[in-house]
């Protein structure tokens, strides 16, 4: 069964759904959306926040617990009311439910913490765009029950999370030798800051360099679990954002 | 008028949308691939960035803004967005045949696309004048189709070469990016400087 799942299938909302029906299990579920399945890592989804946003340690944890609660709330909203809601408006559908987590952030953001929402600008009403929620929300509430969505959902998040905590302590602490703006040994004296690293050719460049050292851990990783390792995350159209086959395509288009 | 030359210039080499602001990046690696389709996306992007700024910048402004339903903002313009395309992509059908056949393919792909979106929160949020709005979405559609056109050409480059075996497919094109980006950084102060 493992030997089918080659490069285009593995992407495949539908076969992944397929081959996970056993897994159901919380625990595996959770884990991996964190690691096997680490949706800014390994799908390379949600891409825009994961390098704008990260130039701070600071912002990019925020920036996760934002994503966490939206993944978390919508995946069960949708789950809970995914027999009531037809087959034809779905899309529409999920975009108002995951809009309604996203307004519920913006205004928390605005009222508690409103340095963070200037830091973290348009980017947090973006998450309505942000293709990992509308695809889990298409590929896994929209089939699943609520509580393996709720878990999916979080391990999702915190997946996303982690990627982009990795993201922003890489770039804050080579960039502006700080670490959620407390100073550290040797950097920033003995090593300079490197202001590289916070602008957004950064953001590009520590995000190649994590995504091939995933790359090359999963393969370590696969190996000493036994398993056949899968095939790399190619790029190519929109299937790149896996949300892609559910948003665009099914609302009608020819893709 | 300077005022109008100033928003387009930045937003399309300054203030690039893809390379600067990060919107769009998952079209961005997608389409990049290979010339023809990037200009398609291009073109598909444009047209729409400026309809749903036609849309969305009247309806915050006289509609939401009088009624204290700003924070729907978000919701609203998503399901502007989402409308808009679909009813373009329906118009296009039946009266621009050759037009759709180019840009067709692409149009359901641009609802969730965060450019669209981003420059109509932009919009709102820079608190532009209607003729503000609409030459900014201008330019960030003009400033996507100049990024994706050089990257395209960078990339059919970069897939031939030569690469260590880790660094192979998405890392090494990011890092391409990321130098695409140094050199947009070249224009810094460019437009401040070149209509004063």
């Amino acid at each position: 069964m493992k030997e089918d799942v080659s490069d285009k299938t593995y992407l495949n909302p539908d076969e992944r759904l397929a081959e996970q029906k056993k897994k159901n299990a919380p625990l595996h579920v959770l884990l991996s959306g964190i690691l096997f399945e680490n949706p800014a890592l390994v799908l390379v989804l949600g891409t825009c926040p994961l390098l704008a946003i990260t130039t701070t340690a600071q912002n990019a944890f925020f920036m996760g617990l934002a994503v966490i609660f939206v993944q978390v709330g919508s995946e069960v909203i949708i789950s809970f009311v995914r027999k009531i809601i037809p087959d034809k408006v779905r899309i529409p559908a999920f975009i108002t439910v995951i809009a309604g987590f996203v307004t519920i952030v913006q205004m928390l953001v605005s009222a508690y913490l409103p340095a963070l929402n200037e830091s973290l600008g348009i980017y947090i009403p973006l998450i309505v765009v942000n293709c990992i929620v509308l695809a889990r929300a298409e590929a896994y509430a929209s089939k699943k029950t609520v509580i393996s969505s709720f878990f999916d959902g979080l391990g999702m998040g915190i997946g996303y999370a982690v990627a982009l905590f990795l993201m922003g302590a890489v770039r804050e602490i080579l960039g502006n030798g700080t670490f959620f703006g407390m100073g550290l040994p040797l950097f920033g004296t003995v090593i300079e800051p490197m202001m590289f690293f916070i602008l957004p050719p950064g953001g590009f460049f520590v995000y190649g360099i994590w995504i091939c050292l995933t790359q090359i851990f999963m393969k370590r990783l696969n190996r000493f679990l036994g398993k056949k390792a899968p095939e790399k995350p190619e790029i190519g159209g929109c299937e790149a954002c896996g949300g892609c086959s559910g948003c665009g395509g099914s609302q009608g288009g020819t893709v | 008028m300077k005022e109008l030359m100033i928003i387009l210039f930045s937003a399309i080499l300054v203030d690039n949308f893809v390379l600067s602001k990060f919107l769009g990046i998952c079209s961005f690696l997608g389409v990049s691939k290979n010339l023809k389709t990037a200009m398609g996306m291009s073109g598909a992007v444009i047209l729409v960035m400026l309809a749903s700024t036609a849309l969305t910048w009247p309806i915050q402004i006289w509609l939401l803004d009088p009624l204290g339903l700003g924070y729907l903002q978000t919701l609203v313009f998503i399901l502007v967005i989402a409308a808009l395309v679909q009813m373009i992509e329906m118009v296009m059908k039946k009266t621009m045949p050759p037009l759709y056949n180019a840009l067709g393919i692409f149009l359901p792909l641009i609802t969730t696309n965060c450019a669209v979106l981003g420059v109509a929160i932009l919009n709102i949020t820079k608190s532009y004048t209607f003729t503000d709005s609409m030459v900014n979405a201008l330019g960030g559609g003009l400033g996507y189709t100049l990024s994706l056109f050089l990257f395209s050409g960078v990339r059919r480059k970069v897939d031939k070469a030569d690469v260590p075996e880790a660094l192979k497919g998405l890392p090494i094109t990011l890092i391409a990016a990321s130098l695409v980006a140094v050199s947009f950084f070249g224009f810094k102060g460019l437009v401040e400087n070149l209509f004063r």
